[in-house]
């Protein structure tokens, strides 16, 4: 188990790589504690797969180094950086069964028949496979087939981290919840780091200690779950951590106030001079609709979504969304919308500028 | 809905009844009617019965070149598969190389069957051939024409040459198939290269080798064409092929009731091994499933 570090990190699938757009993965910097369990959070085609590829070795990196603990390891072939993944889609070896697939990385490890044993006895039972250890994998569903897979993951106790590239896609929903659970609490018994990539926000959120969420080949956030939804760093995280995502809104900013449309929005804080794409953020839960104060809307829709109320409105050209809290009566005098200041975040260019306390 | 009788419709089937009875019924009838019949010539036929199968059953020049059949056809299943399965793995995978290699993989295969024999039956020449000459210039003793054993050689690199592309096409295709995730899980569980071959590409290849296994043995049981043109059979009998023998006896001495009685265990052979075969390699894969 190791620390790891990437340093100076960058990726591009061109030969000779010219302009950014040309970076699969754009140059960062980034540590992985050890022990930790993170999810990697993000669309389709932003680079998560090539960044665990190059922390596993199948990828080798245009620039930058990674280091596991103090060791350099952006040379080493996979094999010797021990280090397990599981796939999107089930690999196993077809003419063995599942018993020989779960021993496959230990033999290999040359680990002695007794260990070998008891851990894949351990293992077939965390997965739910023990009654069918001596068949042939090959016949086996794709859920089942998956299952080894993971096992295959997680039977080595050695290894420097776990990598987890959407693992769970061609499972059942509710065998996903209990493998995500069983995968949390293997987590909290061997303390492997662990690194979970996906592009579903609740499987992140409820796996990770910690959610990278990357935007285009760029980690946009690196944080908590509470801080990527009361402060995002960057609109996406707004906009894909959340449901509905956030609220934004092209703002005009002079110190305190943001301006939209000639209306002003009250801020938490007090804001200098912003160049460039000037936007305000704010989550539809620190949103209200009420019949006094606050700025005009024009309420298009209502949706009941259980748990609460989320209101389609129009906010002077822009679409906003609005949480009203279960119970609340939503009446037709109800037509304007209310931010709780402090929760308003700015944005210049997509990054969130931090203001000064007013 | 009702269902119409109409049966001229059988009509619309009269054109390829006769073609394929001009193409293989009345061919192998014929055959048939000669192998149980004996003649002296002026078109008359005697009833010979089965007697001309039990004469073949017992020659033994038909023994002889049935021995020499099983071995050619062993010798080269022997080299062809695994070395065709090595250049498979050997060859690239994408890029213009993957293309240039398919190109001279492919082209002894479009060589015509006599073209190949010429070529090696000149290839092969002491006094003008570069392979025979050159062999002959380092102190080799080497000749095809008189020595039994330079024969059985020159005759089974030829057909190595000639076909080990087959093999080697059809185990690339298999390899092709492969997802590139299998390599990296295999990198991943720390796998040895023998045990990526193993576990990986030999039973996806399977498939694709069970074909190019029929193929071969097929093809090299019935041989004719390229060993009669660089030996003619010879030197003596040694590389008389069970094909190049039925050949001689049918049109050479003008035997056909032997002939065809000949043929026509030539052929039930056939059937049988191919038959063996794909059963045996088709239970092994049942029986991997289960």
């Amino acid at each position: 188990m190791a620390r790891i570090t990437l340093s100076n990190l960058a990726h591009s699938y061109y030969p000779n790589p010219s302009a950014e757009e040309d970076y699969a993965l754009k140059e960062m910097n980034h540590v992985w504690e050890d022990g930790k369990a993170y999810a990697l959070l993000g669309s389709s085609g932003c680079g998560k797969t090539t960044l665990l590829n190059i922390i596993s070795g199948l990828l080798k990196p245009s620039q930058g180094r990674v280091l596991f603990g103090d060791t350099d390891v952006t040379t080493q072939p996979t094999a010797e950086r021990n280090i397990a993944q599981v796939f999107q889609f089930p690999v196993v070896y077809d003419t063995m069964t599942v018993r020989q697939n779960l021993a496959f990385p230990l033999k290999n490890r040359g680990s002695d028949a007794a260990y070998i044993a008891r851990r894949v006895s351990e293992i077939a039972e965390m997965i739910g496979l023990e009654a069918s250890l001596n068949r042939k994998a090959r016949g086996l569903t794709a859920d089942a087939k998956q299952k080894i897979s993971l096992g295959r993951g997680m039977v080595r106790e050695d290894v420097n981290a776990i990598l987890f590239d959407e693992p769970l896609t061609v499972i059942d929903p509710h065998m996903k919840w209990e493998l995500r659970t069983q995968l949390k609490s293997l987590h909290r018994q061997f303390g492997h780091t662990m690194i979970y990539v996906t592009h579903d926000q609740t499987e992140a959120l409820t796996f990770a200690d910690e959610v990278v969420v990357m935007y285009d080949g760029r980690v946009v956030q690196m944080g908590t779950p509470e801080e990527l939804f009361e402060t995002p760093e960057h609109t996406f995280v707004g906009y894909f951590i959340g449901s509905p995502g956030m609220n934004v809104i092209p703002a005009r900013i002079e110190g305190d106030k943001a301006y939209v449309n000639g209306s002003h929005i009250q801020l938490g804080r007090g804001y200098g001079k912003l160049d460039g794409k000037v936007e305000i953020g704010i989550r539809p839960e620190f949103t209200t609709l009420s019949n006094s104060g606050g700025l005009p809307v024009n309420v298009r829709r209502v949706e009941d979504v259980g748990r609460h109320k989320i209101v389609r409105a129009d906010f002077f050209g822009n679409d906003i969304n609005i949480v009203a809290p279960e119970g609340v009566q939503i009446t037709s005098d109800m037509n304007r919308v209310v931010f709780n200041p402090g929760k308003v975040n700015v944005y210049e260019n997509d990054w969130r500028v931090n203001g000064e306390a007013a | 809905m009702e269902k119409t009788t109409n049966h001229k419709a059988w009509f619309l089937v009269l054109p390829v009844l006769f073609l394929v009875a001009f193409s293989a019924v009345i061919p192998l009838m014929t055959v048939v009617n000669y192998s149980i019949q004996d003649t002296f010539g002026n078109n008359k036929f005697f009833w010979a019965g089965l007697e001309w199968f039990s004469e073949t059953l017992a020659s033994e020049r038909i023994h002889d070149a049935l021995g020499r059949q099983i071995l050619f056809s062993a010798i080269i299943l022997a080299i062809e598969v695994p070395l065709g399965i090595f250049i498979a793995l050997n060859m690239p995978k994408k890029g213009i190389w993957a293309s240039v290699c398919l190109i001279l993989m492919a082209l002894p295969l479009l060589i015509p069957f006599n073209v190949v024999g010429t070529i090696w039956q000149i290839f092969g020449r002491v006094d003008i051939g570069l392979l025979g000459h050159t062999l002959e210039k380092i102190g080799i003793d080497y000749n095809y024409t008189s020595d039994a054993v330079d024969a059985w050689i020159t005759v089974v690199v030829m057909d190595v040459w000639h076909w080990t592309s087959l093999v080697a096409l059809l185990s690339y295709a298999g390899l092709q198939s492969i997802p590139e995730a299998y390599y990296q899980a295999a990198k991943i569980d720390q796998a040895s290269r023998w045990s990526v071959f193993r576990f990986i590409e030999l039973p996806k290849m399977q498939g694709v080798l069970l074909i190019a296994i029929l193929l071969r043995f097929m093809d090299s049981f019935m041989i004719y064409t390229e060993p009669f043109v660089v030996t003619g059979g010879g030197p003596g009998n040694s590389t008389t092929f069970l094909s190049i023998d039925l050949v001689k006896m049918a049109i050479g001495q003008f035997d056909l009731g032997p002939a065809a009685a000949f043929s026509i265990i030539y052929f039930l052979v056939i059937l049988l091994v191919s038959w063996v075969f794909y059963t045996v390699m088709t239970n092994l894969d049942k029986r991997e499933r289960v």
